[in-house]
């Protein structure tokens, strides 16, 4: 027996999706904005709320935000998954509420997250917090364990910051196609290249924007879903992995747990990484992109930096990447990984706008959480790919 | 009733008396850090904490620059000789001095509440 065999391959499906107060939503709070993509999205679906018996809910700052959810909503959920692997804690609710789902338990699964950080505090806000070996220290973190780790493989592999600035490039082109994203103005290598160093070799154009947001996503068992309204997208594949919480246990700083994550995957969907048509990860920072790639199988480890570079992942290229502009351009409130599910959702069912991927029928979603410490990897396809 | 100091309050008591001590695998023979209970991975016993040499091997290096006057922080990951990663700082290093490789000595010192191990250029 074994995960990838034993995983409910397309047995469960997102019928509905959100998004809700991307860039600013002043005078909203993180639940009110997270209650409103849930509604949205079970409006999409053609549900109510009353309909939902599993609840998965991370919400930015409040530990016990599954039960605050449920109050706010008025329900009394069967299964309430308050997981909180950082910006992977929505994948992983994915993962979880399909076994619930396939296994009868739940009927309805609403994942949903919001976050007012911008409007509310203008920072990050983020629950990472620092052992009493660490927090001494007085790093600047997370951004300090990507910059280390971005440093890492600058040395062994000879990735530079030109490549890096590839990264935030194609995220800003795909921006510009999205009218969704907060940041769509024209920008270039240069400019990209001269903003201000945050932690060497860590530029501000290296790191995801500070934004308010709030994205939902419904789901249910793929044979229930026939009566929904739009493109049922069922899920093919999950996995996640946990290496580490702090950088300094992280076993290898240049290859993530999604080494582990992404095949796993893939192998549970009966797909390899040249069957995916469109590739949503969790850009936190550019860096992120290039070790995601490597891992995920895109591309042969070290060469992220050459790959990026040569123009594959923007607009026109060979691997359409962020197709929303990722967390570097659409948006980024606190927690962005069910962002790469919505908008894998959004490519599936071709309502992507300027940025439809054309004749698209399997997408990936990667989420990271922590550190690079938690990560976790979806495979959607379309009914046909089932 | 007299209290047992667990792994984490005792490595914190030896470097506030001055001595950057660490537990053994003795799987494997490396030192083990952060301190724990058991050995991870396996859940093995570890041995008694043991002086270290302090010297050891800058394996990854961020600088944060600092409004001046206060100085960039030179965080360092360093792989100790004995085996075990820390991350760390270097208070008295010049950024442009610092790279991947460079040897490295730890010294002890107190800038808050808790006591903490940082590296110098190795003489």
């Amino acid at each position: 027996m074994s995960w990838e065999s034993r995983f409910p391959r397309g047995r469960t499906a997102v019928v509905g999706a959100a998004t809700y107060g991307l860039g600013e939503c002043a005078g909203a709070s993180a639940l009110e904005m997270a209650a409103q993509a849930g509604y949205l999205a079970l409006d999409d679906a053609g549900l109510s709320i009353a309909d939902v018996d599993g609840l998965f809910v991370a919400l930015p700052s409040d530990l016990l935000g599954g039960l605050a959810m449920a109050e706010y909503f008025g329900i009394q959920p069967s299964l309430v998954d308050n997981n909180r692997t950082g910006g992977s804690s929505f994948l992983c609710h994915a993962i979880h509420a399909a076994l619930a789902l396939d296994a009868g338990l739940i009927d309805v699964a609403l994942i949903t997250y919001g976050s007012n950080q911008r409007t509310a505090s203008g920072k990050l806000v983020s629950a990472l917090t620092g052992s009493p070996y660490e927090a001494p220290h007085g790093a600047r973190m997370p951004v300090g364990g990507y910059a280390l780790a971005a440093a890492r493989h600058m040395h062994d592999f000879g990735t530079t910051k030109e490549d890096l600035a590839h990264v935030a490039l194609a995220a800003r082109g795909w921006a510009k196609l999205n009218p969704e994203a907060f940041r769509r103005e024209d920008t270039t290598l240069e400019e990209l290249l001269s903003t201000r160093i945050v932690s060497s070799p860590l530029s501000v154009s290296d790191c995801c924007l500070v934004t308010d947001g709030a994205a939902a996503v419904v789901m249910t068992r793929t044979d229930r879903a026939k009566s929904a309204r739009r493109p049922v997208v069922p899920l093919l594949g999950g996995a996640a992995s946990v290496t580490h919480k702090e950088i300094a246990a992280m076993p290898d700083l240049t290859v993530t747990g999604a080494a582990i994550s992404g095949p796993r995957a893939m192998a549970a969907a009966g797909v390899s990484p040249a069957d995916i048509g469109a590739v949503q990860l969790y850009d936190a920072f550019t860096i992120n992109t290039v070790l995601f790639l490597e891992d995920l199988g895109f591309c042969p480890k070290g060469e992220g930096g050459r790959f990026v570079s040569s123009g594959a992942i923007a607009p026109g290229g060979a691997l359409p990447v962020n197709t929303n502009g990722g967390g570097l351009s659409c948006n980024h409130p606190g927690m962005y990984g069910l962002f790469t599910m919505v908008e894998a959702v959004r490519q599936l069912r071709g309502e992507a706008g300027d940025r439809q991927v054309p004749g698209i029928d399997i997408a990936l979603s990667h989420g990271n959480g922590g550190v690079l410490s938690s990560q976790a990897t979806l495979v959607f396809g379309t009914e046909a790919t089932v | 009733m007299e209290e047992t100091l667990h792994a984490e309050k005792r490595f914190l008591a030896l470097l506030a008396d001055g001595s950057f001590w660490l537990q053994r695998d003795p799987a494997t023979g490396l030192a083990v850090f952060p301190p724990r209970l058991r050995a991870p991975g396996h859940g093995g016993q570890l041995t008694e904490f043991q002086p270290v040499s302090g010297r050891g091997t800058i394996h990854a290096v961020t600088v944060q620059p600092n409004r001046p006057p206060k100085p960039a922080r030179i965080i360092v990951l360093v792989d100790l000789d004995e085996g075990a990663r820390m991350l760390s700082h270097m208070p008295d290093a010049s950024p442009e001095d610092v790279a991947i490789g460079d040897p490295v000595v730890a010294r002890i010192v107190t800038e808050g509440e808790t006591p903490m191990v940082v590296f110098d250029p190795a003489p």
